[in-house]
């Protein structure tokens, strides 16, 4: 018998369980758009040098598209169809919206995964390369825009729209209790209608 | 990308079996690089042993006040981690430094320092390459180098290294353990990496078919100062064109202890062990940080497009000496 | 006339009508529909830059799993390639697999297409391809003898007598300036999926124009164009690159010779080879003015390369043409022809290259006369066309760098260069004057009643994330005097009919006025009939050929001011812009919150442009070196800081839109604000992009700094 190059796994997206036999080289983004046609996580460049394929993998954001379908073992995905409650758009998805935190749209699921990580990576105090002092004594980092800059990085956008996604990301860190900081400079950006 | 087998290693015997019986065979931990190099045909491994659900993933203290990192710790858990923050500062910035908040929660410590050349002839099969195909030639030499190596290269391969968090690891006398069907052995990562020289295609000293399992932090009282400094074309998501971790111990004006290592810079993090010796004992100036870094870069041989990293590393080095200088005489 | 109480659409900030879909993840783009027996097609690029492909050993490919077919030259179908497009005469790239030669390195020379993407990337590696390789030539320098002058566009524009003026002057400047291969990088690689639906082929793409690539596919494939119809309702972003390219014609070649759906998605790297670029340029700039600054000679001469394929301008002295008058004004583009893709236009084509050029000049001519570069730019102001002589439809660049500088605190600038610094970082800010074209192109559109009260605009426009759906959506409720919500639009499909598409910040432009006067004719229809709707609807199409004809010959422009704030650490060569700040005078503002987005976007092009993008080509190989997002550097969000852009009214006298676009003008003129703020902040001026650590520091270390 030739030695298996496929398998029969179990992938848990959005709390639903779905089993289906992935060839090895099957990554987690082509399961995901082709296979249980979640379009939603985005290809920019199946390198990990772009982000638009960001998912939450046990909590934590990753690249779906260097992650391989069949080592995600039993660990809860979430894509950008998982984060709404309903029709209930989630704070961060709201703030998006509303800012125009995002222009084609081909970068924003993957953009949005990666702001509910860093939320949630904010609040439970890791630094970052934008922290001035690492050292745990300095204690948490407050979620300035250069830090906000920063932790988003890994998420390119090529339309440009970097400073609303980060006006975005602090809106909703302000939405959902995260401690942010002013921006020193004024403000010009009228909420939408 | 060819079709392979996987398996999912459950304890470190049986990953080293799995290793040891096929030479096809290659770890996978975070499959950052790993997985990137197989889409682009560099990497062909037949099997995969997924080494991620071991019980490496641990930052445990040593008997003698050190830390032990486990094998399959995330770039972030490593980062986010108190004592080494604590301890080791310069560690946890220079793994900050890398990549980006998705690939860091992927990458493990045993990839990083496993991680191939970024070069971009090494990446591109269509292009020869000593490293990816012995023998066939190093275009980099003559072609687009603006990034490579001015420290320890050969004229088979100028390619450099691209780890930030091996800077740091080098400059702290990081001990690799390995496992191989032998059993376990240490290599101090001084060890680890393999000289340039014919054979560019060789990197590390690990025997073949061994899993690396964890990497050990020696107590090292002046890593607590201690900072990284990484340049790049982009001020975030970007490699290193030039970076360094240094660890400043100052008294009455005097160095006593420092520790010194450049990335970016040559095949491997560089420890600057010429630079170490002429500045310890000698005032905390910088006049003398001058001397130490310009000893140091005294054997850097450029190409025309990347002579610019000598000065770039002397500046960067003599500013963060100067910046750790300033904080101890606070 | 608007007889409705209702309050204005137009000018009131609204977000993106599609915007639910595209922050759940419900928005589906080109390679984002399933088909039963869907294939999926994997390119293989020539690893050769010159040369003929001897031999495609496709037998060993053909027998591994799940490939079902191989096409190459050697068996594709004939198509034609002689017709004229909406666009003019196609780009050769375009007709895949039609003969031997390759021309470049990263030609097309084989799909192979299998059951699932994995198995067709493995076949595609695995295809052995022989080529006979011949010597190829990719230098580009400003000395290269074969260059020439193109017989397209107006390659040369001139009056006055260039030497004497500058030998009449008493300030003079002669610099030459070069910018690199730039490549678009849309988020979302091209991808197209081909099927034959009942008798009808039908095209599912990520593109500019629907139309446009209908059209391409129907006159290359010998169709009826009523048989095929190319849909492409949500578009990851496209900056000039997404018009008809090879990917779309292979894709029509396998779903044909199949008899079944086929996809084929370029990887990144592919992009990379067969989607164009913007040429690099090098650009000879020439000044000369009086003491007071008045111009009295305007010299700039552009060279740009192209394929062996097809000649390709980078319209960059164009610019000049429009923002100074000057006693002699010469401006002409050469090109020469080289082994390396065809490049196209790129987001501000022309403009955005010689921008940098002719605004890092002014900068250096106003620090050489000891002026204000503002002051400068306000007293070579022209009144007319500098070479049209014909009036501007509106102009108000002045009132943009008065509103800027305010805003700013120019007023507070030592004009001196490296006398601020913070830390290892030495500052200095910069500005630049931005320009941009605002022309408008026959479409069609139609507005219909419907029956339960609402509205659907259909048109085939494209939303390339411009927020062109959302503009169309408040243009049509405005005329009719209906609440946004009531409005329909419906885009992204060849069926709608004839349009102009999503390039030369004209698109907005040209289907507003296609959108405005089919519902001012179904509003009049409506109000003939006493406002009752038909049960089928009632529509009214329009065509504006006729009504752009009419238009009269002016001077149509945008105008802009730019201004940057940058650190500087010359000790390592890094650059970090801190601020910046446009104002920009771009007509009638149809939604402030996507316009503003466009700008910004634009500027933020400007940052990358100006500190990161720059594609190497291995003089070896031909091959573009690094061809991925590692190696090609657009800006990422950490260097990208609060960028602030607004605007002032700009009015346009006898226009019945006002509208003009602002996709392209953020990005002019912004890399010279930059590199300005650099000299300002070093002392060392910078003529050649990008602003890399390695060049500041070269700069730095060979002493050109104060």
């Amino acid at each position: 018998m030739a030695p298996a190059t496929a398998s029969a796994i179990t992938l848990t997206v959005n709390g639903e369980k779905h089993t289906l036999t992935v060839d090895h080289r099957t990554t987690l983004l082509d399961a995901l758009r082709e296979r249980l046609e979640l379009t939603g996580t985005k290809k920019g460049c199946d390198q990990g040098q772009c982000g638009a394929c960001t998912v939450l993998v046990g909590g934590r954001r990753v690249v779906s598209c260097l992650q391989l379908a069949v080592a995600v073992g039993d660990e809860d995905v979430t894509t950008i169809e998982g984060v709404a409650n309903g029709e209930h758009l989630h704070p961060v998805q709201q703030a998006f919206l509303d800012l125009d935190g995002f222009q084609c749209g081909y970068c924003t699921p993957g953009q949005i995964c990666s702001a509910l990580a860093v939320l949630e990576e904010h609040a439970a105090g890791w630094p970052s390369a934008a922290t001035e002092d690492v050292r745990p004594e300095a204690g948490p980092p407050a979620l300035t825009p250069e830090e906000i800059r920063e932790r988003m990085s890994g998420n390119l956008c090529r339309c440009g729209a970097y400073v609303s996604i980060v006006q975005a990301v602090a809106h909703a860190a302000e939405q959902t209790g995260g401690r942010t900081a002013e921006e020193p400079q004024k403000e010009t950006k009228e909420p939408a209608a | 990308m060819k079709e392979f087998t996987y398996e999912r290693a459950r304890d470190v015997g049986g990953a080293v079996a799995l290793l040891d019986a096929d030479p096809q065979a290659r770890c996978l931990a975070g499959g950052t690089n790993l997985v990137d190099l197989m889409k682009a045909g560099v990497e062909r491994p037949g099997q995969l042993v997924d080494v991620r659900a071991l019980p490496l993933d641990r930052i445990e203290p040593t008997d003698d006040g050190g830390l032990r990192v486990g094998a399959t710790v995330t770039n972030s858990d490593l980062a986010a981690h108190p004592q080494i923050r604590r301890h080791y500062p310069a560690l946890a910035q220079a793994v900050l430094e890398g990549a980006s908040g998705q690939l860091r929660n992927m990458a493990t410590v045993g990839g990083n320092l496993l991680q191939r050349t970024r070069c971009a002839y090494f990446t591109d099969t269509a292009l020869p390459c000593n490293k990816r195909s012995p023998g066939s030639g190093c275009p980099a030499r003559t072609g687009e180098h603006h990034n490579h190596a001015i420290l320890g290269a050969s004229e088979h391969c100028v390619a450099v290294h691209p780890s930030d968090m091996g800077v740091a690891l080098a400059a702290f006398d990081a001990v690799v353990t390995y496992e191989t069907a032998e059993g376990a052995a240490e290599l101090p990562l001084a060890d680890f990496y393999l000289p340039v020289g014919e054979t560019p295609h060789l990197e590390t000293a690990l025997p073949p078919g061994a899993l690396i399992t964890s990497v050990t932090l020696p107590p090292a009282p002046v890593a607590a100062r201690s900072r990284y400094r990484k340049v790049r074309e982009r001020a975030s998501y970007a490699f290193a064109i030039g970076s360094a971790a240094a660890a400043l111990d100052v008294s009455e004006g005097v160095v006593r202890e420092v520790r010194l290592a450049f990335g970016a810079v040559a095949s491997r993090p560089w420890r600057a062990r010429v630079a170490e010796r002429v500045l310890t004992g000698q005032p905390a100036s910088g006049a003398a940080f001058a001397q130490a870094v310009d000893a140091e870069l005294a054997a850097a041989e450029a190409l025309p497009l990347n002579a610019y990293k000598v000065p770039l590393m002397r500046n960067l080095v003599l500013a963060l000496l100067t910046e750790l200088a300033e904080e101890a005489a606070r | 006339m608007t007889t409705t109480a209702k309050p204005p659409a137009v000018g009131v900030a609204h977000s993106r009508v599609e915007g639910r879909d595209k922050v759940t993840g419900a928005a589906r783009y080109a390679s984002e529909h399933h088909f039963e027996q869907l294939a999926h097609g994997w390119f293989v690029l020539s690893t050769v830059a010159r040369g003929r492909v001897r031999a495609v050993d496709d037998e060993a490919v053909r027998a591994m799993p799940g490939v079902v077919a191989v096409l190459h030259h050697g068996n594709a179908p004939h198509v034609a390639t002689d017709y004229v497009s909406f666009l003019g005469p196609p780009d050769p790239t375009c007709a895949v697999f039609q003969n031997d030669r390759v021309p470049h390195a990263g030609w097309p020379v084989a799909l192979v297409v299998a059951e699932t993407p994995e198995q067709a990337r493995e076949a595609a590696e695995a295809l052995v391809v022989e080529y006979d390789e011949e010597a190829h030539d990719i230098a580009f320098r400003a000395d290269r003898p074969d260059a020439y002058v193109p017989d397209q566009g107006s390659p040369v524009a001139a009056k006055g007598d260039l030497d004497a003026e500058l030998a009449a002057s008493a300030v003079v400047l002669d610099a030459t300036y070069s910018t690199p291969e730039q490549h678009h990088s849309a988020m979302e690689p091209h991808a197209a999926t081909a099927r034959w639906d009942g008798g009808r082929l039908e095209v599912f793409d990520s593109n500019q124009g629907s139309m446009w690539v209908a059209d391409e596919l129907a006159k290359m494939f010998s169709l009826d164009p009523a048989s095929v119809r190319v849909r492409s309702e949500h578009i990851g972003g496209a900056f000039g690159s997404k018009g008809m390219r090879p990917h779309q014609a292979a894709a029509v070649m396998a779903a044909t010779a199949l008899d079944r759906p086929v996809r084929v998605a370029l990887t990144r790297r592919q992009t990379f080879a067969i989607t164009g670029y913007r040429s690099p340029t090098t650009q000879r700039v020439r000044l000369g003015a009086d003491h007071d600054g008045r111009l009295r000679a305007f010299g700039h001469e552009v060279l740009n390369l192209t394929s062996t394929l097809r000649p390709f301008v980078e319209t960059s002295a164009a610019l000049g043409r429009v923002l100074y008058d000057a006693e002699a004004h010469h401006t002409a583009h050469r090109i020469v022809e080289l082994d390396v893709p065809t490049p196209t236009w790129m987001r501000a084509p022309g403009e955005a290259p010689g921008s940098f050029a002719v605004e890092t000049a002014l900068d250096e001519l106003a620090e050489r006369l000891g002026m204000d570069p503002i002051a400068l730019r306000a007293r070579n102001e022209p009144a007319v066309g500098p070479l049209s002589g014909l009036p501007f439809s509106s102009r108000d660049l002045l009132g943009c760098f008065t509103e800027g500088a305010r805003r700013f605190g120019w007023a507070d600038r030592d004009p001196r260069p490296r006398t601020r610094r913070e830390g290892r970082w030495l500052l200095g800010t910069g500005t630049a004057a931005a320009t941009y074209p605002s022309g408008a192109a026959p479409s069609t559109a139609s507005v219909t009643a419907e029956p339960d009260g609402g509205f659907t605009v259909r048109i085939s426009a494209a939303d390339v994330g411009t927020g062109a759906r959302t503009a169309l959506t408040l243009v049509a409720a405005e005329v009719l005097g209906v609440d946004p919500a009531g409005v329909t639009v419906r885009i992204g499909d060849s069926d709608f009919g004839p349009a102009w598409v999503a390039g030369g910040s004209m698109g907005t432009r040209s289907w507003a006025w296609a959108v405005t006067s089919a519902a001012e004719d179904l509003r009049d229809q409506l109000a003939l009939r006493g406002q009752d709707v038909p049960p089928e609807g009632l529509t009214a199409r329009v065509d504006t050929a006729r009504l752009l004809a009419e238009l009269a010959k002016k001077e149509r422009h945008s105008f802009g001011a730019q201004f940057a704030e940058v650190a500087v650490d010359v000790h390592t060569g890094e650059v970090r812009v801190r601020r910046m700040l446009g104002v920009f005078a771009a007509g009638r503002i149809v939604n402030p919150l996507t316009a503003r987005s466009q700008l910004v976007g634009g500027m933020t092009w400007g940052i990358s442009m100006a500190l990161h993008e720059e594609a190497v080509r291995d003089p070896a190989s031909g091959r573009h070196i690094g061809a991925d997002l590692a190696g090609y550097h657009v800006a990422a969000n950490a260097d990208v800081p609060l960028v602030e852009a607004d605007w002032i009214d700009d009015p346009v006298p006898g226009d019945p839109l006002g509208i003009k676009g602002v996709g392209e003008l953020g990005i002019v003129g912004a890399a010279a604000a930059i590199t300005n703020a650099v000299w300002h902040a070093t002392g060392v001026r910078h003529r050649d992009l990008p602003l890399r650590p390695d060049r500041v520091l070269r700069a730095e270390e060979a002493g050109q700094g104060a």
